[in-house]
């Protein structure tokens, strides 16, 4: 890879810090032992993974790196919370979640309905907002969990996943949420909040793909997911990838040096592209809520033109973005996160997201601003839908 | 998702032909809307003496391929006669940009709908798809009928839900057709190409008098005996089950026990036992849930 390539897709995944990679690769070469066994080449990198382990916990404000259980992604660890949830309450047969969360969530939900049980799909409003009255109202005498995401990964907009789990506190409910996106780049506290578990992902915070964790509070009943040896204290089976966590312990190391810049500069860089596209381009709707939502994404709508084609364009002049078109998505729908916002179909199709990182510059945001209208001018001239003022 | 986009693709939507309004039109075809994700107007002059394409045009809103689609199209029929334009079909038009992805056939679809509505607008005929002689709509999420799905599998020679869904678009929003849309294709395929149509599956338990018309009460014998072997333990590993009911003619009431009952998939699980039995039965039967 020679060209020089403007990468605005961090809500996807991110590139490994150089300093991560370092520390990880002496794991992938010269100590490749299993820290399960009896040999000290092997069982003393079990010290490197409880190193981790503590670096993770900080990350999260976590009270005891025992809390932690590495696994491979933050699919599996949604997937497990979910799974230990209904599985340590047998009898309890409801569980709550919004229409905007994860395919990870959504997905086994979907497939829990068709074993019996009930589920609430609370709704959003057109910032994409949740209220915690919809979600207290929802809990019943057989609710067994509820599982909401922190910040979501279309529109950057942050749910009070805090003041809901202090709703929740004393009502015998689970209380999960997916944290992959918020993780890093907002302050996460949990010695003082109420959370039960919470889900994270590497690759999102310059860690390689591949490794993740579930937090579990202590005294929190947990039955596994993965099931076999008895690594991760029994809590998750499956030989312990030792690079890989050392890289994910290094990152949020780093994550809570950055957050600081995340939050002023990774923002400031946002606003700008925002300021930008609205100053230059025509007909565009800025979709979330302006506020309460992550400082490094941005999910712009495009009037009259569709986002498979803008993205294309923006890839010919080595722009990476990501869309919520229907073509973009392997699937025919468009996102389920802006149709649960009430917005139009075309809208959907029509609306991109830009999600930047500390490696991003106001270099790289002002040359995306002067390629973007460009290629969206030239699409409405294509589109036989653009009013004339607009061509 | 990334798509394979082949190089002459990739030229037509950086590069699009013939794009924009056509003043001198005297025939304009107009299919899909901003909500289906991908629309395509066509302009067209036709010479009124010898019925031939002296100008062309385009204004397409949709993705990388819809553009590329529909610019190729105007490249293909101009200088055409309506005729001869009307024989292009949307293969030909995938062919000319050296392919699509399957997933992205249903733009080629569009360009060819497009000439046909350009060209019925030209003889003065109204080019409505959802009208009652063009057939019933299957698909309401992108408002496609059983006579384009038809269409698409005969001209196409399509043979699973999948590819008409590649195709049309149709099935691949909610997905509450795609039972109806394997009844066309079955029902086309039986006529147009006969040799290649699905056996019944004749295994197992199938003795050659039943082959021959039964009597009720060894059909039922024989229910009972599919409902043991083949459904009841699929039910039973979602803690469900099923008792028989009634044998009518051909109709099989039943009612859905355990966690089957009143769960939500109802509908997949009766017509799960109704695939099981007609299989092993060999003839067409319903099978009703009587809750």
């Amino acid at each position: 890879m020679t060209e020089k390539i403007y990468y605005f897709d961090n809500n996807a995944t991110t590139k490994i810090d150089p300093y991560v990679l370092e520390e990880m690769l002496p794991y992938l070469t010269d100590f490749y032992g299993n820290s399960s066994s009896m040999h000290d080449f092997g069982g003393g990198l079990g010290d490197v993974v409880e190193k981790a382990r503590k670096q993770v916990a900080d990350l999260l404000g976590a009270e005891d790196p025992s809390e932690i259980i590495f696994t491979s992604c933050g699919t599996e660890s949604d997937n497990a919370a979910i799974n230990s949830a209904i599985l340590s309450q047998p009898g309890k047969k409801h569980l709550v979640t919004s229409k905007v969360e994860h395919p990870a969530i959504i997905n086994y939900f979907e497939m829990l309905e068709k074993r019996g049980y009930e589920v609430t799909w609370l709704d959003v409003d057109d910032q994409g907002l949740l209220s915690v009255d919809d979600v207290t109202g929802a809990i019943r005498e057989d609710t067994a969990l509820v599982s909401l995401m922190w910040a979501n990964n279309e529109t950057g907009v942050i749910f009070p996943v805090e003041e809901i789990a202090s709703e929740l506190k004393n009502r015998g409910v689970v209380f999960h949420t997916d944290a992959v996106q918020a993780a890093g780049k907002i302050p996460i506290d949990l010695k003082n909040n109420d959370i039960t578990m919470l889900s994270i992902s590497g690759h999102k915070l310059h860690a390689p793909k591949g490794i993740g964790a579930l937090y579990v509070r202590r005294k929190t009943m947990f039955k596994p997911f993965v099931v076999g040896g008895h690594q991760e204290r029994g809590r998750r089976a499956g030989t312990t990838p030792v690079a890989q966590i050392v890289a994910f312990g290094t990152a949020c190391e780093l994550a809570v040096k950055n957050m600081e810049k995340e939050n002023t500069e990774v923002k400031k860089l946002r606003d700008l592209l925002e300021k930008l596209i609205a100053e230059n381009v025509k007909s565009v709707e800025f979709l979330g809520h302006r506020d309460k939502r992550l400082p490094n994404t941005a999910n712009i709508s495009f009037g009259y033109v569709e986002g498979e084609a803008i993205l294309l364009l923006l890839s010919e002049n080595n722009i990476a973005a990501s869309s919520g078109s229907a073509c973009s998505s392997g699937s025919l729908e468009p996102s389920h996160v802006l149709r649960a916002m009430g917005k139009p179909f075309e809208t959907c199709h029509a609306s991109i997201r830009f999600s930047l990182s500390i490696y991003n510059t106001e270099e790289e945001v002002r040359h995306v601003c002067s390629v973007l209208p460009g290629i969206i001018s030239e699409l409405r001239k294509i589109s036989p839908f653009t009013p004339a003022e607009l061509r | 998702m990334a798509w394979k986009y082949s190089d002459k693709v990739k030229d037509h939507y950086l590069h699009p032909r013939n794009v924009g309004e056509l003043n001198s039109a005297n025939a304009v075809g107009e299919v899909g809307s901003m909500v289906c994700g991908d629309a395509l107007k066509l302009f067209l002059k036709v010479d009124p003496d010898t019925e031939k394409i002296e100008d062309v045009s385009f204004q397409t809103y949709g993705c990388g391929s819809a553009i590329a689609s529909s610019s190729a199209l105007t490249e293909i029929i101009r200088g055409m006669t309506l005729e001869q334009a009307l024989h292009v079909s949307n293969k030909d038009l995938a062919d000319y940009l050296d392919g699509l992805p399957e997933e992205k056939m249903h733009c080629s679809v569009m360009g060819k709908e497009a000439l046909e509505a350009a060209v019925a607008s030209y003889r003065g005929e109204e080019y409505v798809h959802d009208d009652e002689d063009e057939g019933k709509i299957i698909c309401h999420c992108f408002g496609v009928t059983d006579k384009q799905i038809e269409k698409v599998v005969i001209e196409n020679n399509l043979d699973t839900v999948e590819q008409v869904t590649n195709y049309t678009k149709a099935g691949g929003a909610c997905g509450s057709c795609l039972h109806q849309i394997e009844e066309i294709i079955t029902s086309v395929r039986s006529k147009h190409f006969p040799e290649t149509a699905p056996q019944l599956d004749t295994r197992g338990s199938t003795s050659p008098e039943l082959k021959k018309k039964v009597s009720l009460y060894k059909k039922i014998k024989i229910i009972e005996d599919i409902l043991d072997k083949e459904v009841r333990p699929a039910l039973g590993m979602d803690s469900g089950g099923l008792d028989l009911v009634d044998v009518e003619d051909d109709t099989i009431y039943v009612r859905l026990i355990g966690k089957c009952h009143g769960c939500v998939n109802s509908e997949v699980t009766v017509e799960f036992i109704r695939e099981q039995i007609e299989q092993i039965l060999g003839e067409k039967i319903n099978v009703v849930n009587v809750e």
